[in-house]
């Protein structure tokens, strides 16, 4: 394994295990059109699988959507990403790596900083965006398994997190 | 604004508009509904009419701006005919 340096990042008082999934409207993308959607709306439908990941073009959005979909979880709970990228870059990304999830576009960091996860990018100035990050959030709205990043650069725990949706 | 008025908004559904974002003929709707103070919902695509296989689902055709009206059942493109028909469904409710 090559080595590389890897970022500690500071604690965070980010949503726990237990805790209620802090609400937010943004507008969410399909592969067709966007509207606002509240995430509460969402739970209306059940439980669900939101993942904050890094914008759109950069390879771990990438990694992450494609591994979701060779896991099938869309097939089982709804699955609902979110990341600084504008509704077209979500477009873009659901029609080319053929994405059975939705969007939400948040180019403001706001539910990132609702959810105390802000991840301010070195070497692009004024621009912050979520921390990779997992929730798995029964249809009540409470979170059942609660991952943020630690480090950068790193990636979700995929097994843990098929674990907390077969525990719904 | 007349009892009436927020009685009928109050029973109202959200009208769902598709639209173009900075498209003028969609932002003459969206003036037109705010003066109105008609609920709606918005739905945006994107430029190219072959990305607008929904709007054709749901009006039969794929320009916009698009109405669909869950209260009347009327579903209405062009710009000019869905401000005549906020107005003549919507102007009058006071």
């Amino acid at each position: 394994m090559v080595e590389f340096d890897v970022v500690e990042l500071e604690p965070t008082d980010h949503p726990e295990a237990g805790e209620q999934a802090p609400d937010f409207t943004r507008p969410l993308v399909d592969g067709e059109l966007w509207t606002d959607v509240s995430l509460s709306t969402l739970l209306d439908d059940g439980p669900l699988v939101l993942l904050f990941h890094p914008m759109d073009g950069a390879f771990p959005a990438t990694y992450a959507w494609n591994e979701i979909r060779e896991r099938g979880w869309t097939d089982e709970i709804a699955v609902v990403g979110l990341s600084i990228s504008t509704p077209y870059e979500h477009k873009r990304l659901i029609q080319e790596r053929g994405v059975d999830a939705r969007l939400f576009s948040d180019p403001g960091n706001g539910v990132a900083e609702q959810y105390d996860i802000v991840n301010d990018l070195d070497g692009m100035a004024g621009v912050s965006e979520p921390r990779p990050a997992a929730f798995v959030v029964d249809a009540d709205g409470t979170i059942r398994y609660a991952w943020v990043a630690e480090e950068w650069p790193s990636f979700p725990d995929y097994d843990a997190i098929e674990a907390a949706i077969d525990e719904l | 604004m007349s009892t009436t008025r927020s009685t009928a908004t109050e029973t109202t559904e959200p009208l769902v508009l598709y639209r173009l974002q900075a498209c003028p003929f969609c932002e003459r709707v969206v003036r037109r509904l705010d003066e109105l103070d008609i609920d709606y919902e918005s739905r945006f695509v994107e430029a190219l009419h072959s990305e607008r296989d929904a709007v054709k689902r749901a009006c039969g055709k794929r320009t916009v701006p698009a109405v669909v009206d869950p209260n009347t059942g009327v579903t209405m493109a062009e710009s000019a005919n869905i401000v005549e028909y906020l107005d003549g469904t919507y102007g009058e409710r006071a």
